[in-house]
């Protein structure tokens, strides 16, 4: 069996599933109910001088009948006093010593962390996380996300926790921010062990359209929350990619952002992190999911023949590239087999009015027709068709030839002018404006074509 | 053993009638509308013979539109709850859906339809209104579907309309002849009255027109009369013993039922004559009324019975069985019916033809005969210059459903010659239009 154990910057876990700090992990007793279901990590509930929450504060996005694609909370860090959760912090520790416990801080003066560090460091945790990502309501108190913000700052307090922490330090990010790898660096600088990212993205998740208020409502109000769950994953994946490919950030990663299942933490493991934490997910359907994560990750290392995390985390890596080091002489076509194609002909009308016009529908057939020259093999039909393998999308070009935009800019054969001969679209076939007008009328106007314009035939298919 | 046993309560026959597509709520019509692929240029639709948007309504229910779902369903079809809840949904805008090709459930969309329709009825919301008044006015005969649905689009066309009706209630075979297990009585009332407070026709019940008088009247009064008469009683099979007490005609014997519901007798073995969808219906009806043994006849074989598959599988699935290749010849008994005397065929090139000597009788106490509906060919033989087909169904031209009386126009039944509420709906929204082109020359 493979071995899922880790080292995450000398902090030590049975598995690399960590609960985030968040609501699951408020107190022993939910991370003792976690260790026990099979976590191996938790980051607690973010320590700080105890807070008062408001009533209301969560709020979700649905998609159609999937509940919390989206989720968003206006809580704030542990309203509970410090001397509790350290008391749980010791009892846990005690309990599972062979799991990770990590503290979560966030405070404001030098005194005040380098109190908090001590005081959590006695209580037995294996290391810390300090929280320079919440976006709501701590950040307006200039801690949180206001301190992520500020690379300088976000130095200076790494290095005040530095001056006394004897365990491992992460730093935790906040996406709120143009580019991540500032706070990371400056994270690095500080002396940090290591990083996670990403915290949440501040966020309206909706507004409720009869009382003219965003959600979650506290009292007819709200205010802008932090946003997480599955919705954030490509985000998230982005930004642990950017960090882990900075030569100078050079630190341990763990993975935060949608991840709900051993897909999403091998996706975040193959972009470089080396431990994922999951909140949402948790939230929406217990500590059980634990299970599926575990056994889908070491099934996956069986069939790659991986023996530890080690020998795939980063592993994308070397395959993200920059846009203009892409292969542009790679070309594949959109090819509908049409034994499989149910009729639906979202492809088609994908394609007409969301794409290149690529491809035509014949007559007596529901089944549409790739008109090659046209299609640019950009996969839009592919994404929206229902059937698995359905439309593939078909490699075309010789696999012998290689050029990229940095090489044609370099070998001065890249388009400089308005009119340049050389677009790429130069020669692509494009219909005349006017023949949009009224070609699907009888298509897409179906009852009402058909009673009230007097025709009660659809015109002959051209 | 009889499948059901003999209902005597109004629960009971609610129980054994229950309905085969139930109201969704929320949370099911959320689910379900979420399926919808949204197809471009959808089969669904064009497998309606009403053409409702049905992509469009699914996505409204699915964004919390209701309204506006019931709203598109409206626009295109009059019955739309009816029609959601009766029509043969599995061959028309369900069985055209393209998950069927993948064997994936097909949306269900009668019951989306009925689920949205059924919410603005419940609400009484105002979608819909009478046109400006044009002065002029049309006499429709018939409250059925065709009547009903042509009224209120000469109302939305600012028609003054009355609709005179034989019977006591409107919406004709949909709360006479249609199974109960596919609507109640109080849902298809409630979607007349919601029409009638719309669109404000006017009705007049137990008022059958049947003299050359009556229609001489309506033609000096009226701009225009719509016929929406529909078909007649059960044909006579001119069979010796037909008059036998307890042998009975499919569509008198429904009528009565969806009337009296559990207060009708019925026989303890039934046999029905024949294999089209009625014959299916009352088939079905008479087991969950609780006959111990209830037996479908027909001339030809199973596969050539012109009912649905599925309602033939819906009457096996309650415990009717199957006779077939036998032609009936005498209802035998004394004043009761006792038999029926069959007679075997068999079926050779398409033709029937009986089997000598093959005589047999099968024991029964109840008849009932779905072997078609008469012509109301009477009655139409009072209208100057009216024309019927050799089947006896009024011609009329198929886009405006004027017949060779300019006067008179004609769809559903008495012009199909018997169809779905879905075809009288739809084609009689077309005849108001051809009504209002003609009034309007």
């Amino acid at each position: 069996m493979p071995d899922l154990s880790i080292n995450f910057a000398g902090i030590k876990s049975p598995n690399p599933f960590w609960l985030a700090s968040a609501p699951p992990t408020n107190s022993g007793y939910q991370i003792m109910k976690a260790f026990d279901a099979g976590w191996g990590g938790a980051v607690w509930k973010t320590l700080g001088v105890p807070v008062v929450n408001v009533s209301s504060r969560y709020g979700g996005v649905n998609y159609r009948d999937k509940r919390l694609v989206g989720f968003n909370n206006i809580e704030l860090i542990s309203d509970r006093p410090l001397a509790d959760n350290l008391r749980e912090i010791e009892e846990v520790k005690k309990r599972f010593p062979n799991h990770a416990v990590i503290a979560s801080l966030m405070v404001q003066s030098r005194q005040e962390w380098h109190d908090i560090v001590r005081q959590s460091q006695d209580a037995g945790a294996d290391g810390f996380e300090l929280n320079f990502g919440c976006p709501h309501g701590m950040c307006e108190r200039g801690m949180g996300s206001a301190v992520g913000q500020e690379p300088k700052i976000l130095q200076m307090i790494v290095e005040w926790v530095m001056e006394v922490a004897t365990k491992p330090v992460i730093v935790k990010l906040t996406p709120n921010i143009s580019d991540i790898t500032e706070p990371a660096l400056a994270a690095r600088r500080g002396g940090a062990d290591a990083i996670s990212l990403i915290n949440t993205i501040q966020s309206i998740v909706g507004v409720d359209i009869d009382q003219f208020a965003p959600y979650p409502i506290v009292d007819g109000k709200g205010t802008n929350g932090g946003y997480c769950g599955p919705a954030v994953k490509p985000i998230a994946l982005n930004m642990v990619k950017n960090c882990a490919q900075h030569p100078d950030v050079n630190l341990p990663i763990s993975g935060i952002g949608g991840i709900e299942n051993w897909r999403d933490a091998v996706e975040h493991i193959l972009l470089g992190a080396s431990s994922v934490q999951v909140c949402t997910a948790a939230m929406h359907y217990g500590f059980g999911i634990i299970r599926e994560m575990t056994s889908g990750l070491e099934q996956y290392m069986v069939d790659k023949g991986f023996n530890t995390i080690y020998d795939f985390v980063g592993k994308a890596l070397p395959n993200v590239l920059p846009w203009e080091q892409l292969n542009m002489k790679y070309k594949v076509t959109a090819n509908i087999h049409a034994e499989k194609c149910i009729g639906c002909q979202l492809c088609y009308t994908a394609c007409e009015d969301g794409a290149h016009q690529a491809i035509k529908l014949n007559a007596n057939t529901r089944v549409p027709e790739i008109i090659e020259e046209n299609c640019v093999g950009c996969n839009l039909c592919s994404l929206v068709c229902p059937v698995e393998e359905c439309i593939t999308m078909d490699r075309t070009d010789s696999g012998t030839e290689h050029l990229t935009w940095k090489e044609r800019v370099a070998a001065g054969t890249a388009p400089t002018e308005f009119n340049d001969e050389r677009a790429g679209g130069r020669y692509h076939w494009v219909p005349e404006p006017s023949a949009a007008l009224g070609k699907e009328r009888h298509k897409t106007l179906p009852g009402k074509a058909r009673i009230y314009s007097g025709e009660t035939e659809a015109p002959a298919e051209v | 053993m009889a499948e059901f046993s003999t209902p005597t309560t109004e629960q009971e026959f609610a129980q054994n009638f229950a309905q085969l597509k139930p109201l969704m709520n929320r949370t099911e019509a959320l689910y379900e509308s979420s399926r919808c692929l949204f197809c471009f240029d959808a089969p669904c639709i064009k497998a309606c013979p009403s053409g409702i948007d049905i992509p469009q309504f699914i996505r409204q229910i699915n964004s919390g539109n209701e309204t506006g779902a019931a709203r598109t369903i409206y626009e295109a079809n009059y019955f739309g709850n009816a029609c959601g809840k009766v029509c043969p949904t599995e061959v028309l805008c369900e069985g055209a859906c393209v998950y069927n090709l993948q064997d994936v459930k097909p949306i269900e969309i009668g019951r989306l339809q009925s689920y949205a329709t059924t919410k603005v009825i419940a609400s009484g919301k105002k979608l819909f209104g009478p046109g400006a008044p044009n002065g002029k006015s049309v006499a429709v005969i018939g409250a059925g579907p065709a009547g009903i649905s042509a009224a209120c689009e000469l109302r939305a066309l600012g028609y003054v309309v009355d609709v005179f009706e034989a019977k006591a209630q409107p919406s004709g075979l949909t709360v006479y002849g249609v199974a109960p297990y596919k609507i109640t009585n109080e849902e298809t009332l409630a979607e007349m009255d919601y029409l009638q407070a719309q669109f404000g026709y006017n009705t007049h019940f137990n008022s059958p027109i049947n003299s050359r008088e009556e229609l001489v009247e309506l033609e000096s009064k009226y701009d225009a009369i719509f016929l929406g008469i529909g078909l007649g009683k059960t044909n006579a099979l001119g069979l010796p013993g037909e008059d036998k007490i307890n042998c009975t005609g499919a569509v008198e014997f429904i009528a009565e039922l969806r009337q009296q519901h559990h207060r009708i007798a019925v026989g303890r073995k039934v046999i029905v004559l024949g294999g089209g969808n009625t014959a299916m219906d009352a088939a079905s009806e008479s087991a969950r009324l609780g006959a111990e043994r209830v037996m479908l006849a027909y001339r030809r074989g199973k596969d050539e019975m012109g009912a649905y598959e599925f309602e033939y599988d819906l009457a096996k699935g309650v415990g009717v069985s199957g006779l077939f290749n036998v032609a009936p010849l005498e209802i035998v008994g004394d004043d009761y019916v006792a038999g029926v005397r069959f007679i075997r065929t068999e079926t050779i090139d398409g033709k029937v033809s009986e089997i000598a000597n093959s005589e047999f009788i099968e024991p029964c106490d109840m008849v009932i005969k779905a072997t078609g509906q008469a012509k109301q060919t009477e009655f139409l033989s009072l209208i100057h210059g009216l024309q019927v087909d050799g089947k006896g169904r009024i011609i009329a031209n198929a886009h405006t459903g004027q017949t060779a009386n300019p006067k008179y126009f004609a769809s559903g039944d008495a012009w199909n010659g018997g169809a779905e509420v879905v075809n009288a709906a739809a084609e009689a929204k077309l005849s108001a239009r051809g009504i209002h082109a003609y009034l309007s020359k």
